[in-house]
């Protein structure tokens, strides 16, 4: 079938969101993880570069998720690409 | 089991039943407690977890038995996205997660995060790659979607053969957790009966109701395995630190820890015990170098020795000592080099300082430092795309009853996960705190208690002996295996004997709930991807069902014997499973999604690229594989490509499986309409005029 302009700009968002979050998700992993000797200041008593391999990156995942879901739970209903409600 | 009339009555009714569980378990733990105080020996707390949770396990598979496609394959896909995410932090989190996980971070300090990162940023590709889209496609298998996006069975095949090889060794390894546990619980038992026990309580449930039976069983052991997990780690932070918060507070005490390592690298009473393990490797040295002439004087020596002692009829204990020594002797100058070389690496492994635990890399120099990081890096990204590409994760998403609750169910699987994830670094820092501070420098006359209790268990687990004879302990006389840190914390922070029964029910949980999902994969794979789709598409849904569970016996079966086999290197086996996944699964599945030019060539060539150059640098590099697989002895040194380790070999394989797709497929025709149809069909939760109807029921 044909897409119409709503359906693609429904999609360019979905993946500008995707892109946006990926890019946070490699920082918190990659870019902290090859820094880690630098950035081992004190933070509440851990090493930071600690803290954040330990805690701080796994909550950025939390969130990232949940931001996703939020987001695009939102755009399908802003975009009326959502599923009929089944309850 | 549960037949409400809507999603939102249902969800309700989940919450009571799951409510009135929690409850009730809590009940049976606290009668048994009330028993210990009143004198019930251990066994029989033992036995009363181990039986109690297998029947459970056993009376929700037989309450929910099906024998309908869609329950059997995706629970009817009505499971609301809080359970399934209860049911995914289940199946994903396995014996090793549990049992291995902090203990490895105790063994590995900072490095050991990798493990952490790793399982856990991979739920962000799930959610953001793969999970709303499979949903949407709403069919039963990993498999389904390659054979329907890519058209024809190659690419299904190919997808059915690495859904197996991932899915059975890591099955293996649960089994043959499933066994140690046992046999913790109920000493005595043989370590092949309590596989088999363990086993009954697997197939009750999923041989009956499939993924149904094995959704809701997991939810019931998410809850058994994360109390399990809490309450030693939040008493042994009230014991060192008086708040029950050890994810909040072990920061000070990982301050604490730091300081005493500084001590300890410097004390001289240290430095003497780790000097007489130089020079015992040392010694080592010098007879491997000497072969196989020390082979040949050391067998005099002995034999020179027991005939004195015979000669000058000394005590028969002396004699039967000198002639142990002499059957213990190598029998031949080659046994002689590998146990001397063995010898050697191990005092040597125990010369060197204690490793600092806060440390980021620790290495010699800076290019030692720079290999260090490459691998943590290296080991993040495959365990990360590996996450993402394990079928027996991916396969829940298909239960959700939407695309929204899909979405949603990937937030509280990383919740869920995260909850235990965030707890095992606290928990190894305060262990390590009790051990540096408490058991080193206490008498060996006066050990802790729990130091005596597992030392007798197994000293493989824990083994304290004076080197330096200095009455003392010091921290280089220790030896420790990674799984005590988990399964002694309950004795180390004084908590009765049915804490620790309580800790390995927990383990028994994470182990059968993750064997549940393994089994049902590969079942799923043999008895829906390969016999229904491609020999025999006419079968009746009912003679699919039954001949995936006859598979699920069979496989079931099959990874008990070579659990009891107990092969070597089971873990490495493991990680291994992440990079198969990874170079296999990952880049065809999202480049199926997210670019409608990638076609069946592209993605079948691309798909035995990246397992094939990852198979490949596995059996060249890793030691155990490279005798199997070319008869390479074990002391020539690996060929590494820039040093990375052979456990992170998916990451070559996962960029080439990319690139050979992006290529194949430029230069093979595009894909016809109908698959471009599949491919808006999958992007768009609901797309109105669409044709395409892909659900299976």
């Amino acid at each position: 079938m044909q897409l119409t302009d709503r359906h693609l700009e429904y999609w360019s968002k979905n993946l500008r969101v995707t892109a946006i979050l990926l890019a946070i998700w490699f920082v918190a992993t990659f870019v902290m993880g090859y820094y880690a000797r630098e950035l081992s200041f004190n933070f509440f008593g851990w090493p930071f570069s600690f803290w954040m391999a330990a805690q701080g990156s796994l909550v950025i995942y939390v969130v990232i998720i949940w931001f996703y879901a939020r987001y695009m739970n939102a755009l399908d209903n802003e975009y009326d690409v959502h599923e009929g409600e089944e309850d | 089991m549960f037949n409400s009339a809507t999603q939102s009555e249902f969800a309700g009714a989940l919450k009571k039943a799951y409510t009135w569980y929690t409850g009730g378990f809590a009940t049976f733990v606290i009668i048994l407690a009330i028993a210990e105080k009143m004198g019930l020996p251990r066994i029989y707390i033992g036995y009363a977890f181990l039986f109690a949770t297998v029947l459970l396990y056993a009376g929700i598979g037989i309450m929910s038995r099906t024998s309908d496609a869609a329950e059997y394959y995706v629970a009817g896909r009505r499971v609301p996205a809080l359970f399934n995410g209860m049911a995914t932090g289940a199946d994903w989190m396995s014996a090793a997660s549990f049992i291995g996980m902090a203990g490895t971070l105790y063994l590995s300090g900072f490095n050991g995060l990798a493990f952490i990162l790793g399982w856990t940023g991979g739920y962000c590709l799930v959610a953001l790659f793969l999970a709303p889209y499979l949903r949407k496609f709403g069919q039963f298998t990993i498999p389904d979607f390659l054979g329907a996006r890519f058209g024809g069975n190659i690419p299904r095949f190919i997808g059915i053969l690495a859904a197996i090889l991932c899915s059975f060794t890591y099955v293996v390894a649960q089994v043959y957790g499933v066994g140690l546990i046992t046999t913790r619980l109920l000493p005595g038992v043989a370590f092949e009966t309590g596989i088999f026990l363990g086993l009954g309580g697997i197939l009750v449930c999923s041989f009956l109701g499939g993924m149904r039976a094995v959704t809701w069983t997991q939810v019931a052991q998410y809850i058994i395995l994360i109390v399990a997990y809490m309450i030693p780690c939040v008493w042994i932070a009230v014991k060192h630190t008086g708040i029950p918060l050890p994810q909040m507070v072990y920061g000070g005490v990982l301050e604490k820890v730091t300081a005493v390592e500084d001590k300890l690298i410097k004390d001289p009473k240290e430095l003497e015990v780790r000097g007489i393990f130089k020079k015992n490797a040392d010694d080592f040295d010098a007879r491997v170098k000497a072969l196989p002439k020390s082979w040949e004087d050391g067998k005099a020596d002995l034999q020179k020795k027991l005939d004195d002692l015979k000669a000058g009829s000394a005590p028969a204990k002396d004699v039967e000592a000198a002639e142990k020594a002499i059957a213990a002797y190598p029998k031949t100058a080659d046994a002689a080099k590998l146990a001397w070389n063995a010898g050697k690496a191990s005092n040597t492994a125990r010369s060197g300082p204690p490793l600092r635990h806060a440390e980021a890399f620790p290495g010699k120099d800076d290019a030692a430092r720079d290999v260090s990081r490459r691998n943590f890096l290296a080991l993040v990204f495959c365990l990360m795309i590996g996450t993402a590409a394990l079928p027996h994760i991916l396969m829940r998403y298909y239960t959700t009853p939407s695309v929204k609750e899909a979405r949603t169910s990937v937030f509280w699987s990383l919740f869920f996960i995260f909850l235990l994830y965030f707890s095992a670094p606290a928990l190894a820092v305060l262990v390590k705190y009790d051990v540096y501070t408490l058991l080193v420098g206490s008498e060996f006359a006066k050990l802790p208690q729990w130091v005596t209790a597992w030392q007798a268990v197994d000293k493989a687990l824990l083994s304290v002996v004076d080197i330096n004879k200095d009455g003392l302990v010091q921290l280089a006389e220790i030896t420790i295996g990674g799984d005590i840190v988990v399964l002694a914390t309950p004795e180390i922070a004084g908590l009765p004997y049915v804490i620790s029964g309580l800790v390995a029910a927990g383990g028994l949980a994470a182990a059968l709930s993750t064997a549940d999902g393994l089994l049902l994969t590969i079942a799923n794979a043999l008895s829906h991807d390969l016999y229904y789709k491609m020999i025999d598409p006419n079968a009746s849904t009912t003679r699919r069902v039954t001949i995936s569970k006859i598979l699920l016996l069979v496989v079931a079966l099959c990874a008990a014997y070579v659990a009891a086999q107990k092969p070597a290197d089971i873990l490495f086996l493991v990680s291994a499973a992440f990079s198969f996944a990874a170079a296999a699964f990952f880049p065809a599945l999202v480049l199926g999604i997210f670019w409608k030019r990638a076609n069946k060539w592209g993605a079948t060539c691309g798909m035995v690229a990246g397992l094939g150059i990852t198979f490949w640098y596995m059996i060249t590099t890793h030691p155990w594989m490279r005798e199997v697989f070319f008869g390479t002895p074990r002391s020539v040194p690996a060929e590494l490509w820039w040093g990375i380790q052979p456990i992170s070999a998916g990451l070559w394989g996962v960029p080439l499986g990319f690139a050979v797709i992006i290529i194949v497929s430029l230069i093979t025709p595009a894909p016809d309409k109908d698959t471009q149809d599949l491919v808006d069909h999958v992007r768009f939760p609901l797309l109105r005029g669409d044709t395409v109807n892909t659900t299976a029921t």
